[in-house]
C-alpha cells in the first residue's frame, strides 16, 4: 500500500506541476465570471444558466485532465525508461498500475475541489442559497465516474502505441456513452434483429456514465438524489474500475516495456 | 545577412502588410452586408438560425425546470404553452405528452431515473426570469424569430412585472421586424394593461390589424389566432371606453373566428343592450 501510495503521489506533483489544470481552471474562472457580469433586462437574479455553463466547463476540464494526464503516464514512463528503475525497487507491475491509478483518481479529487468551491462561491454569491449536500453529491458522483474513465483510459495506455490514439479512443467513447448511454435501450428496442439484440446488448456492456451526470439536478434546484442510490452507483462505478484495472494488469504484466 | 539588412526586410514586410490592410479593409466592410452585422452573424452566416432554435427550446427546457424529452423521445412539440397561449384542452394534451418517459424498461432505466428529472413543473413565482437569456440570445442570433420577442415579453411583463423591459424588447424585435403584426399586438397589450396608456394600445392595435390586413387577408390559410386576438382585445378596450359600437363591430369579426361564438354572441347582445334597446348599430366591420 505505502508503495501504491508514493507513486500515487509523483503523479499528483506530476500535476501541480504541469500547466493544463492552471489553464483549464482560469479559463473556466473568466469564461463565468465574464457571463456572470451580463446582465439580462436588467435582472440580477438570473442564475441557472451561470450554473449550468458553469458546470459544463468543470466537466469538461475534469474530462480533459483525468484523459490525458492518465493516457500519458505508462507510455511516458517507458518512453524515458524510467520504468526500468521503478520495476526494479522493486515494485510490481499490479503495483504501478493500482500506483498510477490511485494518483490520477486523487489528482481528480483535487481538481474538483478546487472547482466545485469556485462554483459554490459563484452560484452562492448570485442566488445566495447554500445547498452544499446537492453540491457533494454532483462532485462525489463525478468523481467516480472520473474513476471509470482513469480506469478505462489506464487500460487503453497498455494496448494502444501512442497516447494520442488512446487520448482520441477515449474521448469519443466517454462522450458517446454520455450522450447516448441512457438511450441505447430505447434506440435497441426499434430496431430489427440482428441489431436489436447486438445494441441490447451493448446497453448493459457499457458503463453508464450519464447516471453520474447530475449538473441539471443542480442547475434545476431539484432535491437530494437517494444516498442508496448514490451509494448504488458508487458500488457500480467502483466494480467497472477493478475490472478495466485487472484487464489492464492482466495485459501489462506480459508486456515488453522497450520501446 | 546583416542586422541592416534584417531591418529593412522588417520595415519592408511592415509596410507590405500595412498597405494590404488598408487595400482589403473596404471590401471586408462589403462582406457584412454594409457593415451592419454584428460578429454572430458573420461567423455563422445563416446557421445561427439553427442555433437560435436550439436556444429557444433551450428557454423551454428552462421552463420546464430540465424535465424535458429529448430527441430520442420528442415527437412533435409546440412551444405554445410557454407563450401563455394555451387553451384548457392544450394543456390536458401537455399533461399527457409529459409522461414521454413511461414505465421503467429495465434496470439500468429504472435506476438511471434516479439522477434524471423525472417531475414535470414549470417555472413559477419570479423564477421565470430564468428562461430570458436564452431568449436574448436566441433574438441575437435570428433577430427575425418573431416568436421569441413574444415570448419574452409576455413573461416579462405579466409575470416579472417588467412592462419597461418587455417594450424595450418588443421595439427591438419590431426594427428587426417593422412589418409584424404579432409584435405590434404584443406590444398594445403593453400598453394596454401594464401602462394603462388606453390611446397608444389602441393606435397600435389599430396598426396590427392593418398590417394583419396586408399580409394575411390573401392567404389561403391566414393567421386566424392573432386576428382574433386582436380584435377581441379591441372590442375590450372599446367596451372599456364606452364606445360599444365599435366593440360590437369587432365582436361581430371575433364571432367569425371564436370556436365559441355563443359566447361572443352573447357579448354582442349584452353590449347591444347596454346602447339602448331602441339604437340601431351603424358601424361597419373594421376589416
Amino acid at each position: 500500500m505505502r508503495t501504491v501510495l508514493a507513486l500515487a503521489g509523483v503523479v499528483i506533483k506530476e500535476l501541480y506541476r504541469r500547466k493544463d489544470f492552471y489553464v483549464l481552471f482560469v479559463l473556466t474562472a473568466l469564461i463565468t465570471l465574464v457571463l456572470g457580469a451580463v446582465k439580462f433586462f436588467n435582472d440580477e437574479h438570473i442564475v441557472r444558466y451561470l450554473k449550468e455553463i458553469c458546470l459544463l466547463l468543470i466537466w469538461v476540464s475534469a474530462l480533459v485532465i483525468a484523459i490525458v494526464t492518465t493516457a500519458r503516464q505508462i507510455p511516458a514512463e517507458r518512453e524515458n525508461r524510467t520504468i526500468f528503475p521503478l520495476l526494479a525497487k522493486p515494485v510490481s507491475r499490479a503495483q504501478v498500475i493500482a500506483g498510477k491509478f490511485a494518483g490520477c483518481w486523487l489528482a481528480c479529487a483535487l481538481v474538483l475541489a478546487v472547482f466545485y468551491i469556485f462554483f459554490v462561491v459563484i452560484s452562492g454569491s448570485r442566488e445566495h442559497e447554500w445547498p452544499i449536500l446537492n453540491y457533494f453529491q454532483a462532485m462525489w458522483l463525478q468523481w467516480m465516474m472520473l474513476g471509470v474513465v482513469i480506469a478505462f483510459v489506464m487500460f487503453g495506455s497498455v494496448i494502444f502505441a501512442a497516447p494520442s490514439s488512446n487520448t482520441t479512443i477515449s474521448f469519443i467513447l466517454v462522450i458517446g456513452i454520455l450522450f447516448i448511454g441512457r438511450h441505447l435501450g430505447e434506440v435497441a428496442l426499434r430496431q430489427t434483429e440482428p441489431v436489436r439484440s447486438i445494441a441490447y446488448t451493448l446497453y448493459f456492456l457499457i458503463p453508464h456514465l450519464e447516471w453520474f451526470d447530475v449538473r441539471e439536478r443542480v442547475a434545476f434546484h431539484q432535491n437530494l438524489i437517494p444516498w442508496s442510490a448514490c451509494g448504488l452507483a458508487s458500488l457500480y462505478a467502483a466494480c467497472y474500475s477493478a475490472f478495466l484495472l485487472w484487464a489492464a494488469w492482466l495485459v501489462f504484466r506480459r508486456k515488453p516495456l522497450n520501446v | 545577412m546583416s542586422n541592416r539588412l534584417a531591418i529593412l526586410v522588417l520595415v519592408f514586410l511592415a509596410g507590405a502588410w500595412f498597405s494590404l490592410a488598408t487595400m482589403l479593409q473596404p471590401r471586408v466592410a462589403s462582406f457584412s452586408q454594409s457593415g451592419q452585422d454584428n460578429a454572430l452573424k458573420v461567423l455563422l452566416g445563416d446557421g445561427r438560425k439553427i442555433f437560435a432554435q436550439h436556444f429557444f427550446v433551450k428557454a423551454d427546457i428552462y421552463f420546464h425546470s430540465g424535465y424535458y424529452p429529448s430527441i430520442f423521445y420528442q415527437g412533435e412539440r409546440e412551444a405554445g404553452h410557454m407563450s401563455g397561449h394555451e387553451d384548457h384542452d392544450q394543456g390536458h394534451n401537455h399533461e399527457e405528452e409529459a409522461d414521454f418517459l413511461g414505465k421503467p424498461k429495465d434496470w439500468i432505466d429504472r435506476f438511471g431515473r434516479n439522477f434524471m428529472i423525472t417531475e414535470h413543473t414549470h417555472l413559477e413565482n419570479g423564477n421565470e426570469r430564468e428562461i430570458l437569456p436564452w431568449l436574448k440570445l436566441s433574438a441575437e442570433l435570428d433577430p427575425q424569430k418573431i416568436e421569441t420577442y413574444i415570448v419574452a415579453s409576455f413573461w416579462l411583463a405579466n409575470h416579472l412585472k417588467k412592462p419597461a423591459e418587455a417594450e424595450q424588447f418588443l421595439r427591438e424585435g419590431l426594427r428587426a421586424n417593422p412589418d409584424s403584426y404579432e409584435i405590434l399586438f404584443s406590444l398594445g397589450r403593453i400598453y394596454y394593461e401594464s401602462n394603462h396608456e388606453t390611446a397608444r394600445a389602441r393606435n397600435v392595435w389599430e396598426l396590427a390589424l392593418r398590417r394583419w390586413n396586408e399580409q394575411q387577408q390573401a392567404n389561403k390559410k391566414p393567421d386566424k389566432l392573432v386576428l382574433e386576438e386582436i380584435v377581441v382585445n379591441l372590442a375590450r378596450l372599446e367596451e372599456n371606453e364606452k364606445h360599444y359600437d365599435r366593440a360590437i363591430a369587432y365582436l361581430e369579426v371575433a364571432r367569425q373566428l371564436s370556436p365559441a361564438p355563443e359566447a361572443i354572441q352573447k357579448q354582442i347582445d349584452d353590449l347591444r343592450q347596454k346602447l339602448g334597446a331602441t339604437a340601431t348599430t351603424n358601424s361597419t366591420s373594421p376589416l
